[in-house]
């Protein structure tokens, strides 16, 4: 359970910083009659949506946490055998790399209010995801294929679920892409439309970030990283 | 996500609003069914989970009935039995108490408190009601599937749970189970967003984090810990519904079943446990938070005197919050697992005590030296300390490790965790609905009903529960549909046994009067006035009661105090509602510490 | 006062069940008084925390509770007290865990000259392997389970030869003897649980635990299973015999006809083995 505990761990600094600054060991009770001083200008600045995508993004990174952290609790047990990994799957990775790149510059656009450009990003982030899906899809008949069934052994099954997670949660944000390329396509630029663009961008790139861990899994560098890791230390 | 910005901290708050369109509902639809107003939707989830509730309880009597009088009811086989156990805990834990307090008190109370108009994203708190109340509907369908609901324990350990000697394992019980507990986590997390975020982003002008009544640091606090904990039991149920469906080996190893070897491989049942608890003792403190935080606002207010060590109950909510994490495997300490996990488990878990004893002592402190009014919210508070203290301090008998070989698996646990999780955190739910009953309907609940409701529930699920822990003492093991002939089992527990499923009926049967207590105050109960309690929160000072949707008319409130001003010396009465400007405590009490 | 009064009654009833009713633990029957000891310690700690609390609240009920004109003190917090409160619990919770991690310790730590033996669960029933004359374990797989081999030993091991093997029957094992316990479900989870040894585990399908205990008082024990293990799980009963040394010897005498040679014999020696 390393993983879920040291990305938990993550969130708790996260936490522990942001408590520090809404004044926790003020007493209260000395206060009355004051609003001035309120310590939280920073947060009025986010908007909701922000952080709500903010804590979303939290609950996400903790159930992709636990799957990898059941994939490496299993990976110990002697038995193990790793599914290999194939060609396209870095193929698939670029495309996504690609997708949250489009989305960044998209992001910008908006910023510009060159709906032009933001509409070209949008479609290109679009397609290029379209690309990743269909990639993923390539790779699961290539696996299957060869022998590689879901039933086979754990790995397998492992490899098939949690691709077919992260690809659930691309697909989820894919329909907030329409979305949003809809409405960049229906009217001017707008506040919540440069709004639904940075959610989509800040929801890409945590995917990717997903993805490129447990690519990192697969291969067997996130090991390797981890034990070097583990040398520096000690 | 949400397309209509609500009132955040500072801008909006400061000068008075425009009419809100979403403000009006159109129809008696969008107000009372497809409702996008917090009090509606927790009301909508109260009703759903009182159900969920009320079939909850009659298993639990059904089961009781069997314990005490085994062979007498004979449809009440082992088949049935293990259907009602299972049944039983996984409704009242997750649909019933995570469903009440965090949906039904979540959304009532955080908007009013915090001096909100309404939660951040109202569209998608909506669809949290519905999909919520789509899993109770496929959790409930289960009794009437071929096979019926899963049999496998609320802990559904595989292999068991999907294997032909368990009921529903092989038949559509276990899969309804576990996509219905999917669902539902889908539903909740779209709720619990809302809560983290709407306490974050829209609390009122000077509503400093540290103002917040502690109802609101508990909601909250849970509200996180479930949106990080319920994505292990998703997990742990999507591995598990492939191997029930599709036939992987995630937790199934290779194995012989009555003769027949499976063809499976490789599987580790431990996984599934370290997952399943994973969720499974956040999820302890994710319904005891909140009724952490009620019952502090029930004890200050009803005895008139500020919630003691108001920073301290902040800082152990915080505390208890963060360890519940790494507390899990202590439900594991017979499991097989590496023994060596059992000093850590055992270390955390009894530290964890520490800042839950602070609580105990606080609550008992604000007590000391106050001005108690015996009202029934107030005698609720006090039966939950009561059973919350006998409940936690037998968690130190389960929790240290040694101590809990001899016990874990018998009676001890059953009694233990209600006590606990059960009967404590119901109590304050009760003794909270007593409370705030006033703001919601704008009149007083019957007195001498309540009075009665509460001397039955507490002293009789005492009655149940306390001497249950003798009998798990003894050696008698929980989950055994018939306990048979055992040697070392004098024939009195039998008579035991007997006793205590006669109290179980009788505390089910009062039940009833507090539902027709609630239908009937509804018309006939005293009207209450705005601020019945003389309560200094906010939800009190709403212009309207019952308050409409947008809460607070044409201008949000501004605060200015803690929530905690009872009986602040010199102000000429004994309560100073946190909107309200002036007065500064000069009390010697104030310069402490 | 009839609020406090019921409080106090309470706390005087809890305390009389815990100290008259009839409903105890059983006679100890292994080497594990350490762990009762260490409950009895907690009952102290944790009972007496219990009447004080209740028995304050009861106090603060009657003492404080309103009449005309009372009014509440306002004192926010008190430091002081807040941390005399924290330090005594701290003491108080170390008081139990420390002598409980010490004797978890022993718990999990096999003596050297423990006889290894082997349960065996599944559903709904016990079975049991001794070691036999080698004193030691033969390899098993669950592959090799069939009807006729329904532990799944390997014949090719030598060792495995003369296991003794016993199917939902009864154990039994000598008095004073430190036994390592090792054990293996086929199918799924169970729970090895002797009330009167105190020592319980689960038995966990493709694993192997182990727990150990030193019978102390000789007669016969259930064997209860601890885990939900399906329907029948009430119903998986079995038997520990706890016998002196001798009618030990005795027993076992009488059970190498069913060693496993015997039950299963290995083709290449088929004509070796006398019956």
């Amino acid at each position: 359970m390393a993983s879920i505990l040291f990305f938990l761990s993550g969130l708790a600094v996260i936490a522990a910083w942001w408590l520090s600054r809404q004044g926790l060991m003020s007493k209260p009770w000395l206060e009355a009659g004051t609003t001035d001083d309120l310590p939280d200008t920073e947060n009025s600045r986010a908007t909701p949506s922000k952080i709500g995508l903010g804590v979303f993004l939290a609950v996400v990174g903790s159930f992709f946490a636990l799957f990898i952290s059941a994939y490496s609790m299993r990976m110990q047990l002697p038995d193990w055998r790793n599914v290999p990994v194939p060609t396209i799957l870095w193929l698939n990775t670029f495309m996504l790399v690609l997708g949250s790149l489009a989305l960044q510059r998209g992001k910008s656009s908006a910023r510009r209010r060159d709906m032009h450009e933001l509409r070209v990003d949008l479609l290109a982030a679009g397609v290029s995801t379209l690309a990743f899906l269909s990639g993923q899809l390539l790779a699961w008949q290539q696996l299957a294929e060869e022998g590689y069934r879901l039933t086979g052994n754990p790995a397998n099954a492992f490899f098939y679920v949690v691709t077919g997670a992260h690809g659930l949660h691309i697909l989820g944000g894919l329909v907030a892409l329409g979305r949003t390329s809809e409405r960049a396509w229906r009217q001017q630029d707008s506040e919540p439309l440069r709004q639904s663009v940075e959610l989509c961008a800040m929801y890409w790139h945590f995917l990717l970030l997903v993805w490129l861990v447990f690519l990192g899994i697969l291969t067997g560098w996130g090991g390797a990283f981890i034990d070097i890791c583990r040398q520096l230390l000690t | 996500m949400v397309d209509v910005p609500l009132g955040s901290t500072g801008a909006v708050a400061s000068h008075p609003i425009d009419d809100v369109e979403l403000y009006h509902p159109h129809s008696w639809i969008t107000k009372y069914v497809f409702s996008q107003d917090a009090k509606v939707i927790a009301i909508q989830y109260s009703l759903v989970a009182f159900s969920v509730g009320l079939i909850a309880l009659v298993l639990s009597w059904l089961m009781r009935l069997q314990l005490g009088f085994p062979g007498v009811f004979s449809f009440i086989d082992a088949n049935a039995y293990y259907q009602f156990i299972t049944m039983h805990g996984m409704m009242m834990v997750v649909y019933v108490l995570t469903a009440l307090f965090l949906g039904g008190f979540g959304n009532y109370l955080i908007p009013l408190m915090v001096g909100a108009r309404d939660m951040v994203f109202p569209y998608v708190n909506m669809l949290s009601f519905w999909v919520y109340l789509l899993a109770v509907l496929v959790l409930v369908s289960s009794f009437f599937a071929p096979g019926g609901p899963s049999g496998a324990g609320w802990t559904l350990y595989p292999p068991q749970a999907i294997l032909s000697g368990t009921p529903g394992g092989q038949d559509w019980g276990i899969v309804l189970m576990l996509v219905s507990l999917m669902i539902f986590i889908i539903g909740f997390t779209m709720g619990g967003l809302n809560y983290v975020v709407t306490v974050l982003q829209a609390r009122a002008r000077g509503m400093t984090l540290m103002r917040m009544p502690l109802t609101v640091w508990g909601i909250f606090t849970a509200s996180f810990m479930a949106l990080l904990a319920f994505p292990a039991l998703f997990v742990g149920s999507v591995m598990l519904l492939f191997d029930r469906v599709f036939g992987t080996s995630f937790f199934v190893p290779s194995i012989v079943e009555m003769g027949q070897p499976l063809e499976r491989s490789g599987g580790s049942p431990l996984l599934f446990q370290h997952l399943f608890w994973f969720f499974g003792h956040p999820e302890v403190y994710i319904v005891a938070l909140p009724a952490f935080g009620i019952v502090s606002d029930l004890i200050s207010t009803h005895a008139r005197r500020n919630i003691f060590g108001y920073r301290m109950m902040v800082w152990a909510l915080l505390a208890i919050g963060a360890l519940s994490f790494v507390v899990w495997a202590h439900h594991m300490y017979v499991s097989g697992m590496n023994p060596y996990f059992g000093f850590f488990f055992a270390t955390t878990t009894l530290i964890i005590a520490v800042p839950t004893a602070i609580k105990v002592y606080n609550w008992i402190l604000t007590l000391w030296r106050g001005d108690i009014h015996l009202t029934v919210p107030m005698l609720f508070a006090l039966a939950f300390i009561v059973t919350f203290v006998n409940g936690g301090l037998t968690g130190l008998f389960l929790g240290n490790v040694v101590v809990d070989v001899p016990l874990s698996d018998t009676m001890f646990v059953v009694a233990h965790f209600h006590m606990v999780m059960g009967v404590a955190p119901i109590l304050v739910i009760f003794g909270a609905i007593y409370h705030w009953y006033p703001k919601i309907t704008g009149r007083m609940m019957n007195d001498i009903l309540g009075k009665l409701h509460f001397w039955v529930t507490f002293l009789g699920a005492y009655a149940i529960f306390f001497p249950m822990h003798y009998l798990g003492l003894m050696g008698i093991p929980r989950r055994y549909h018939d306990i048979g002939d055992m040697a070392f089992v004098p024939a009195s527990a039998h008579t035991l046994n007997a006793f205590i499923t006669v109290a179980a009926l009788i505390v089910g049967a009062v039940q009833l009067t507090f539902v027709f207590n609630l239908f009937w105050s509804l018309r006939y109960g005293k009207p209450a006035g705005g601020n019945p309690w003389r309560a200094t929160t906010l939800e009190w000072q709403t212009p309207e009661t019952p308050p409409p949707h947008g809460n607070w008319g044409k201008e949000l409130p501004v605060v200015y105090r803690w929530a905690y001003d009872y009986s602040v010396p010199g102000a000429d009465q004994d309560f100073l509602p946190q909107n309200q400007p002036g007065f500064t405590s000069t009390a010697p009490g104030g310069l402490h510490g | 006062m009839a609020v406090a009064l019921i409080l106090v009654l309470i706390v005087v009833g809890s305390v009389a069940f815990h100290l008259v009713s009839p409903w105890w633990w059983t006679p100890i029957a292994s080497n594990w008084r350490y762990i009762d000891d260490t409950i009895i310690m907690t009952f102290w700690i944790t009972g007496t925390v219990f009447v004080a609390v209740v028995l304050f609240t009861a106090y603060c009920v009657y003492r404080f509770r309103h009449r005309d004109g009372q009014q509440a003190i306002y004192e926010p917090e008190n430091r002081k007290l807040e941390a005399w409160l924290t330090a005594i619990t701290a003491i108080g919770v170390a008081a139990m865990l420390a002598p409980g991690l010490f004797v978890w310790r022993q718990f999990i730590t096999v003596p050297e000259e423990a006889t290894d033996i082997e349960i065996v669960g599944q559903q709904w029933q016990w079975s049991f392997r001794l070691p036999g004359a080698d004193g030691r374990l033969g390899a098993s797989d669950m592959r090799l389970i069939s009807a006729d081999n329904p532990l799944g030993l390997n014949k090719e091991d030598p060792k495995s030869r003369d296991d003794i093997l016993i199917e939902g029957g009864e154990l039994h094992l000598p008095i004073g003897k430190p036994v390592k316990a090792l054990l293996r479900s086929v199918d799924v989870i169970h729970d090895f649980y002797v009330p009167e040894l105190r020592a319980k585990m689960d038995l966990v399908p493709g694993q192997v635990s182990y727990v150990w205990f030193t019978p102390t008082r000789t007669g016969s024990f259930e064997i209860l299973c601890a885990e939900l293990c399906g329907v029948g799980h009430p119903q998986m009963r079995g038997t520990v015999v706890v016998q002196e040394a001798v009618d030990y010897q005795a027993w076992l005498q009488d059970r190498i006809v069913s060693s496993f040679a015997h039950l299963m014999p290995a083709p290449r020696d088929l004509v070796a083995v006398p019956d």
